[in-house]
């Protein structure tokens, strides 16, 4: 791998915005630790730690989408299906916080405006569109796999647009808005089409191992067939 | 935690250290979305220093810990590429876990037996 950063470094916006997203990013964690603990059960938690671990895994593998521009996965739409919002987003925080402070990836100056793009917003916005899909596509591995792909798309769009919002802010250079927002965009659709497969494959083959541990599947899963196979221990 | 929860945690974290262990080294080197971006503007020479015009990049900053060990997805002193991307994956993979896993372990609900 040459290129090896993958996040906003330091210095593209300018410090008192990064300090604005910073205390930004910071509250929104709170309030997400404070209700995921409803959520985080003895089963839940060791998941979480595997869904942010996976993450930080495939986060590393950059896939081409264009020539001379590659693309890798964020993650919110993944940890959202498989662990619920407010988990979720800590996930992938917690990835960010990681690669930011041990792997010199991602500003540490800058690590509020990632959070905030990435384990925030995209993630939100992931999630709304899971709960709206779900309730309308089928609750098995198939409409589990269409739900992923749309929100993962959606979600990598907005994710990018954040940093575009960010950067009319606080952008240190003085270039066009509009063509750093149609780049951006452009790209993203490519990156969160890549995203969408890996999220859809990976949440179909948790779905077909283990319903029981897709959180997005859980509300359902009370009127849904009693036993599937091999759900009982 | 039961025994297959165990067993499905265990196969997962392989398949992790695996995709950060040995797929990583394939994955690609151009620069990603955000990277491009920040880069449109600028001419870049053979040693991808900007060479002139107008992009983001020209103001990026060092790292506060680009002195890490693990820094740019590798293991400082280990010259092999595969092995200094592999093995810093593996132990992003295993950190990631223990930390992500530690901190929700220590705040979860407590008092209900996982009923699996």
């Amino acid at each position: 791998m040459e290129t090896v950063a993958m996040h906003i470094a330091n210095g593209i916006v300018n410090g008192p915005v990064s300090a604005v997203f910073l205390v930004i990013s910071a509250a929104a964690l709170a309030v997400c630790i404070w209700r995921a603990r409803a959520d985080l059960d003895d089963r839940l938690a060791p998941m979480a730690g595997l869904v942010a671990a996976f993450i930080f895994a495939v986060q590393m593998l950059n896939f081409q989408v264009l020539p001379g521009v590659s693309g890798h996965l964020l993650g919110g739409t993944l940890a959202v299906i498989l662990v619920g919002p407010w988990v979720g987003a800590l996930c992938v925080a917690t990835v960010l916080i990681v690669q930011c402070l041990l792997f010199a990836d991602g500003g540490l100056t800058a690590l509020g405006l990632n959070i905030f793009n990435m384990a925030i917003l995209g993630t939100a916005v992931a999630y709304l569109l899971v709960a709206a899909l779900l309730r309308v596509l089928p609750k098995n591995p198939a409409g589990l796999s269409t739900t992923a792909f749309i929100a993962s798309v959606v979600g990598v769009v907005v994710a990018s647009q954040g940093f575009v919002f960010q950067y009319a802010l606080g952008g240190t250079t003085d270039l066009a808005l509009g063509g750093i927002a149609g780049t951006m965009a452009g790209v993203h659709v490519l990156i969160g089409i890549g995203e969408g497969l890996i999220a859809a494959t990976t949440v179909a083959t948790v779905a077909r191992v283990r319903p029981d541990l897709v959180y997005a599947l859980r509300r359902y899963r009370k009127t849904a067939t009693p036993a599937p196979i091999g759900a009982t221990a | 935690m039961s025994k297959r929860l165990g067993w499905f945690l265990a196969a997962g974290l392989l398949v992790a250290a695996l995709l950060a262990g040995v797929v990583s080294s394939f994955a690609s080197g151009s620069p990603d979305g955000l990277d491009y971006a920040a880069r449109q503007g600028c001419t870049f020479d053979a040693d991808d220093e900007i060479t002139g015009g107008t992009c983001m990049l020209q103001q990026e900053g060092d790292h506060q810990t680009a002195g890490s060990p693990l820094a740019d997805y590798g293991i400082r002193g280990i010259d092999n590429e595969y092995l200094s991307t592999g093995l810093s994956g593996v132990l992003g993979v295993l950190i990631t876990f223990g930390i992500g896993g530690g901190i929700f372990w220590l705040v979860r609900r407590r008092g209900t037996v996982a009923s699996d």
